[in-house]
């Protein structure tokens, strides 16, 4: 398992007899660039973490060490990008990994100007930019409240670090149940240094009453760069979890490995939306986040539900596929997707059904738009395992293209071991036509206003799974990110 | 000449890349109040000059001038053309997937009154404004929550056309064929709600096949034109006369002129 690089580190620690080499940096909450096991353990030190997060942690470490030793990075994406230095990160920087900023004026104008276009009240702005915020911030009591209700209902809402205290049996039980550190080369990595992220769990027959997201957690907002979420639904459950907000965020971050699982007992729902913008890069493709993420939900009950809505338009690259494990029979998993590339953004984005259980069924709706040099994959496998009885399965997968630089990709994958199943596929691939831009000009609409109504048109149907805010946002967003894209 | 709505002037116009002349060397003037119709047979440029007029980027205008208002239309850009009161009424609609009708207008009338200095109509305002000129056309009022064409037949489309053009009040409107592939009380109801969005301050440009139409929109004007040419003008009494003797005679005498 482990690889000799690691056991003579531990060696030469152990020699010395002097365990944390860095231990002035402690001072600086910061510790030096690069990843080794005493980067682990210090790290789960410092959050005063059990015994058994911290083996969990160091197995992920060397299960890590063992893939990058054998230069086992995952390479079949349609992704470019130079080699990441591994020991170049900082993997541990708290409990301020970003630099306050004293006032919006500090901030870089690209994305104040996108505040104002996506109309993001003032005291929002500077939450998401990192500002100072004042106590009398009004969110504050909006906090309270919410904790009040969720606490009424038992819904347990916290930070994954809060919740590694708190609800260690939880805790336990359902991390790495889904997305095991094995998995992949990044979700080894984010097992073994992930900072922290969102905990939630939805105790038996409760429908929580309002859409839970981590702004109103802003204890943890600023998480970093290997974010961890889970969330579980037990029996008769119901949650709606919105993640990010459609504003870019400020970040220094090159590198987001995250890992989200979530888990459904029987008769559970768990509805997952993201809207991702990310720091893209500038106009020559210069900076911007790697977003690589793993995101898996597993349907463990019987007729449970796990549905992902995604709108990716942020980051220089995104490598993601929120996937469902449709374990338990009846079970539904969905995957709503719209991805924008423009500039030199690249996408290679997806899903996984896997279906196992009898009567499974899957949807998977994904729009893809690529504008200026930017490119877009889809890439998605749908899995029928030997027992899963009439299994069926839609997949759904378009591609847009604006202008005559960008690139669109469609990597469908089927794998069937089941003869009952039931399959269909539809694929489109267009530009947004000269004659339908024609016609929207022809009643008043600039060729700005026009593309962007028909590429709202073209993502109608993922955007009407969103929550309503959500989706108005989308639009806007999707609006602001075009601007200049059209020539 | 002075109260002259749009003055075309020599217009010569060519297709796309393949730069085949179309539109040889148009002279026609157009007054407010006025209907004009032009009559002509497949390929003689009727679709072209509706496609040039409203500034379509596959044609290219090789000659001549184009004033709408005393402005160079020419130079203007679809949507500017659009906002100063030119409306194309398409022979054959697009779909927009995924647009619903309402949206799709809304954004358009919001964006002319907003190039005009003028408040942006709310949603509520503007569907109830919707509803109530749907019904000039007999329009199914649930397809206004449709998407645009999407699903609607040859009639719809047509009557669609017109909606949209009562909604946008335009000065000038040419429409391109609204009759064609019609059947006789779909003819009826699309002429019935051109005939009535009639206004003393709004011309007409009536691009047709067939004499029909004209029956219910009764012209002021009307002009055959062949092989790229106004080849003849005269009243309604015209439209008789090409119904009757066919296109085939006007491309004769074009054909003997040319020659002569």
């Amino acid at each position: 398992m482990t690889s000799p690089r690691t056991i003579s580190k531990e060696t030469g620690i152990d020699d010395t007899g002097y365990k944390y080499g860095f231990v002035t940096d402690i001072e600086t909450e910061s510790a030096p660039p690069g990843l080794s096991e005493d980067i682990v353990r210090f790290i789960s030190a410092k959050k005063n973490e059990p015994e058994w997060m911290l083996e969990w942690r160091l197995k992920a470490y060397r299960h890590f060490i063992s893939l990058l030793d054998n230069e086992q990075l995952p390479k079949w994406a349609h992704i470019h990008h130079a080699p990441i230095d591994f020991q170049q990160i900082i993997y541990y920087s708290a409990p301020k990994p970003k630099k306050k900023l004293e006032s919006l004026d500090e901030l870089d104008p690209e994305i104040l100007k996108t505040y104002e276009k996506l109309g993001i009240p003032l005291e929002e702005q500077k939450l998401l930019a990192g500002v100072a915020v004042d106590a009398v911030f009004d969110s504050v009591s909006v906090i309270t409240t919410f904790k009040e209700e969720l606490a009424k209902h038992g819904i347990i809402f916290c930070s994954m670090s809060e919740a590694v205290q708190n609800h260690p049996d939880l805790v336990q039980k359902y991390l790495g149940s889904v997305v095991p550190y094995t998995d992949n080369f990044y979700a080894a990595l984010n097992s073994a240094v992930f900072s922290d992220g969102s905990f939630c769990y939805v105790p038996k027959g409760v429908r929580c009453p309002f859409e839970l997201t981590t702004y109103f957690r802003i204890n943890t907002a600023q998480s970093g760069q290997f974010e961890r979420t889970l969330i579980v639904a037990d029996e008769g459950s119901y949650v709606s979890y919105l993640e990010g907000c459609s504003a870019p965020m400020r970040d220094e971050n090159q590198l987001h490995a995250a890992v989200v699982e979530l888990v459904t007992l029987d008769n559970a729902e768990i509805k997952y939306s993201t809207i991702q913008n990310w720091y893209p890069g500038d106009e020559n493709g210069k900076g911007g986040i790697f977003n690589f993420v793993t995101k898996r939900g597993k349907c463990q009950g019987v007729n449970s539900k796990i549905s992902w809505t995604q709108v990716e338009t942020g980051s220089a690259i995104t490598w993601k596929y929120p996937s469902v494990i449709l374990q338990g029979d009846n079970s539904i998993g969905e995957f709503y997707s719209v991805a924008l590339t423009k500039g030199y953004q690249q996408a290679d984005t997806g899903t996984k059904m896997t279906h196992l259980g009898k009567n499974t069924r899957s949807r998977i709706v994904s729009k893809g738009i690529s504008a200026g040099h930017g490119s877009n994959t889809y890439r998605g496998l749908v899995k029928v395992m030997p027992k899963a009885d009439n299994a069926r399965n839609f997949t759904q997968c378009d591609s847009l293209l604006v202008g005559d630089k960008c690139g669109a990709h469609t990597t469908p994958y089927v794998e069937v071991q089941n003869n009952t199943a039931h399959l269909e596929h539809e694929a489109f691939t267009g530009r947004v036509s000269e004659e339908q831009l024609f016609y929207c000009r022809q009643r008043g609409l600039s060729s700005e206003e026009a593309t962007a109504l028909i590429i709202n048109g073209f993502c109608k149907e993922v955007f009407k799974n969103l929550p309503f805010e959500f989706a108005v946002e989308a639009t806007r967003l999707l609006e602001a990110n075009l601007e200049g894209s059209v020539g | 000449m002075a109260n002259a709505m749009l003055e075309i002037r020599n217009l010569d116009a060519s297709v796309g890349v393949a730069d085949v002349e179309i539109l040889k060397g148009l002279n026609m003037t157009v007054r407010r109040g006025e209907v004009h119709a032009i009559m002509g047979p497949n390929g003689s440029g009727k679709s072209t000059l509706a496609y040039v007029l409203a500034g379509h980027p596959g044609y290219v205008v090789t000659g001549g001038e184009v004033l709408f208002e005393g402005q160079n239309l020419l130079a203007m850009e679809p949507e500017d053309r659009a906002r100063a009161g030119l409306f194309l009424s398409f022979q054959h609609p697009v779909e927009v997937p995924g647009v619903r009708l309402s949206e799709f207008l809304r954004a358009g009338y919001n964006s002319i009154r907003k190039s005009r200095g003028e408040e942006e109509m709310s949603a509520r305002l503007f569907n109830q404004m919707l509803r109530e000129k749907a019904q000039l056309v007999e329009m199914e009022p649930s397809l206004i929550q449709r998407s645009v064409n999407e699903g609607f037949s040859g009639g719809e489309r047509k009557r669609n056309e017109v909606l949209q053009m009562a909604i946008l009040e335009p000065k000038l409107a040419v429409l391109d064929e609204p009759d064609s592939g019609l059947d006789v009380d779909a003819v009826r109801i699309v002429a019935n709600g051109i005939e009535r969005l009639r206004r003393s301050d709004r011309a007409i440009i009536l691009i047709t096949h067939y004499q029909r139409i004209l029956d219910y929109v009764v012209p002021d004007y009307v002009h055959v034109i062949v092989d790229g040419r106004i080849v003849k003008s005269g009243d309604k009494d015209l439209a008789l006369e090409v119904e009757s003797v066919g296109y085939d005679k006007y491309e004769e005498e074009l054909e003997k002129s040319l020659s002569g």
